[in-house]
């Protein structure tokens, strides 16, 4: 279908155009792994209650390091008018939309999948007894991360003070997803199992990512051109 | 015309204030386990509905925005988002002024309050935004868009705050508990004046941003020429 | 059936109108200069006509149709005052890009002859942000004509090309002219675009002054409708 094929000429043009200047990774890494160091001085890693909040830490991590590749997402297209050039371009909105969210998506978690390794040595803990589970979430709280970061990174990107801008809208939008991720992580990092009291979490994701990956394919269009 | 509904409806607010006021003080006698502090709630609680009554009225310009391309649903998003947020912002601090008589905290995370500050930040960012753009019909657009996710959010904002909280419980401000019936005809008097000095507000911001546009094109014209 | 048509358009910025009442139109195979002031509304205008902005009153339509259909804007190509392609990728990268974003059946292949056409298919795979700004104009060019629009929508084209750009430019006009396509182009350069058009249109504030056919008269004195239809 052309809606598949589009989106997935757009996801591939993103992701070779970051991955051959590797600008926004390479920064979005090493402010993940810089934030991880200061809050080591916040917190004692080794404090017993530090292990059990790290949880919550690592999604503030996610989340910063995040913004700094999502907020690039539209940026990418403002110079030489490349936007231009997208809008003008035969594929709908909602695929320019679905293939800057995927390549977005990519590139965040591969940036996540580096700082877990990390975040356990750092911190001394142990992330892989509930791994599957883990990912699942990883995967779901990114999407929700990636959906709000993508569109807002379209809203913003004509106007003034962007990058200040960009942010400021977006973390508060992102603290029913951030949070359902941060109570998870917390559970299956001290080795309980999804389900029970914490599905409730796990439906929230689902139901913020849908909710607003639906109303992004529908208002990307307007955003761009009214 | 216009001139004539904010003074009459004005009126009509202050009337009932006073009278509230009256009825708050004077009348009621102090509830049996806060003492006089319980009356805030009379402030308290209209403000949060008539911030939530704003919120609704600008989901709907703002769609109807996108709908018409008509700059006044635009105007009318803006005022009365502006004073949503004041209301809002008047719940936030009596809120943490109980708080502060009653557990001599001024602020607990707890759930309603949790729950309104990230409103409250929601919808500021709404209004910083706007300040960001200046053409008038890409602004509008914008914000509009920005509005309805910023609208879809809150229940889902409200409801993983209450989940958050009851999973990890904190001091409780409002426990439940029913109302005297003397108490709930002031109570929903009073949230009739707010609601109505939200209205006289909203008509006064919403002329004050008619003039801006109208000296924006001005100032347009005169550049042009 | 015209080409490209405004019918009573009006754009707002605001209260203020930038575009008043706009009727224009262009017959298949009609090549239409867009002149005026800066701050006449050309740019705005050529951007609604590209589907890039919503008239605020009225309506463009191509070829009947609105502009942000997809099949209308695959038949349209834009080059505005960007080159409109990618730094970080290589000229055959872009070209095919666009290539597989407007459908093409083998979009290496008209990459290849578009960079061909244009004179850079000796530096295909260099990387866009080491060229030059020639090299860069030439390759927005390709990219605007790769998949044969009926339409050509040019914003001050000739405006910051170096010799050998404008050239290829002409050139690939007149070719495109000469097949029946349209072209729309807006511009202060009046000696290249006169040279070209079929059409003149002035704009004056938003408005319409001026609507016509190209004379000889005005190729041999490019500032004529200027002098008599422009307002000061």
């Amino acid at each position: 279908m052309d809606f598949f094929r589009q989106t997935l000429v757009i996801a591939r043009k993103d992701l070779r155009a970051e991955l051959r200047t590797k600008e926004a990774i390479n920064a979005s890494l090493a402010f993940a792994l810089v934030i991880l160091v200061l809050f080591s001085f916040a917190f004692d890693p080794l404090e017993e209650q530090t292990r059990e909040m790290s949880g919550g830490l690592l999604w503030i991590v996610f989340a910063f390091a995040g913004t700094l590749v999502l907020n690039r997402s539209f940026a990418r297209e403002v110079p030489n008018d490349c936007l231009d050039a997208l809008v003008a371009a035969p594929i709908s909105g909602a695929a320019l939309f679905m293939g800057k969210a995927l390549a977005n998506f990519l590139l965040v978690i591969s940036v996540e999948l580096v700082s877990l390794p990390v975040f356990g040595i750092f911190y001394n803990v142990h992330w892989t007894s509930r791994i599957w589970s883990l990912l699942l979430v990883l995967a779901l709280g990114t999407w929700g991360l990636t959906v709000i970061g993508t569109i807002f990174s379209a809203l913003t990107v004509n106007i003034r003070l962007r990058e200040l801008m960009a942010p400021l809208l977006v973390y508060p939008m992102l603290i029913p997803v951030l949070m359902s991720a941060m109570q998870l992580t917390m559970q299956l990092i001290a080795g309980k199992p999804l389900g029970g009291e914490n599905e409730v979490w796990l439906r929230l994701m689902v139901a913020f990512d849908v909710i607003f990956t639906a109303l992004s394919l529908v208002l990307l269009e307007t955003v761009l051109v009214g | 015309m216009r001139e004539k509904l904010i003074y009459g409806l004005g009126t009509i607010a202050a009337v009932l204030l006073a009278r509230d006021l009256y009825s708050i003080f004077m009348q009621l006698p102090d509830e049996a386990s806060q003492g006089m502090i319980y009356r805030i709630i009379f402030f308290h609680v209209p403000a949060a509905i008539t911030a939530m009554l704003c919120a609704g009225v600008t989901l709907i310009t703002s769609v109807g925005y996108l709908l018409t391309k008509n700059l006044k649903y635009d105007a009318i998003s803006v005022a009365v988002t502006e004073v949503g947020l004041a209301f809002l912002a008047a719940n936030l601090v009596t809120g943490s002024i109980w708080g502060r008589i009653i557990w001599g905290i001024w602020w607990t995370w707890d759930a309603r309050l949790t729950s309104a500050l990230v409103c409250w930040l929601l919808y500021a960012g709404y209004l910083m935004l706007r300040r960001a753009i200046e053409e008038p019909t890409a602004r509008a657009r914008i914000s509009a868009v920005f509005n309805i996710f910023a609208f879809v959010d809150v229940p889902i904002v409200i409801f993983s705050i209450k989940w958050w909280r009851t999973q990890h419980p904190q001091p409780v401000f409002w426990g439940g508990g029913s109302i005297d019936p003397a108490m709930y005809l002031t109570a929903v008097l009073n949230l009739v004046a707010l609601i109505l000095l939200a209205v006289v507000l909203a008509l006064i911001r919403l002329r004050q941003e008619e003039v801006q546009r109208e000296i924006d094109s001005l100032r347009r014209y005169a550049h042009a020429v | 059936m015209s080409a490209v048509a405004a019918e009573g358009v009006w754009k707002f910025y605001g209260d203020y109108p930038a575009l008043r009442d706009v009727i224009l139109h262009a017959d298949p195979g009609a090549c239409l200069a867009l002149i005026g002031r800066n701050g006449a509304g050309k740019t705005t205008l050529l951007r609604i006509i590209g589907g890039f902005s919503k008239a605020g009153r009225g309506q463009v339509r191509i070829f009947g149709n609105d502009p942000r259909e997809t099949e209308t804007r695959r038949r349209v190509g834009w080059i505005g005052h960007g080159i409109s392609v990618y730094d970080e990728l290589s000229a055959l990268e872009n070209l095919t890009l666009f290539g597989r974003l407007y459908n093409l059946p083998d979009p290496h292949k008209s990459a290849m002859e578009w960079l061909e056409r244009t004179g850079l298919d000796r530096v295909k795979d260099g990387l866009v942000r080491e060229f030059s700004r020639g090299m860069r104009q030439r390759l927005a060019v390709a990219r605007a004509f790769l998949h044969q629009p009926s339409v050509l929508l040019l914003d001050e084209p000739f405006t910051a090309l170096d010799d050998r750009a404008i050239a290829v430019l002409q050139r690939l006009l007149r070719e495109a002219l000469a097949e029946g396509r349209t072209v729309v182009m807006s511009t202060h350069q009046l000696r290249e675009a006169l040279e070209l058009a079929t059409h003149v249109a002035l704009l004056n504030r938003g408005k319409v002054a001026f609507h016509g056919e190209r004379t000889a008269q005005m190729v041999a004195d490019p500032g004529w409708v200027y002098a008599h239809y422009d307002e000061a």
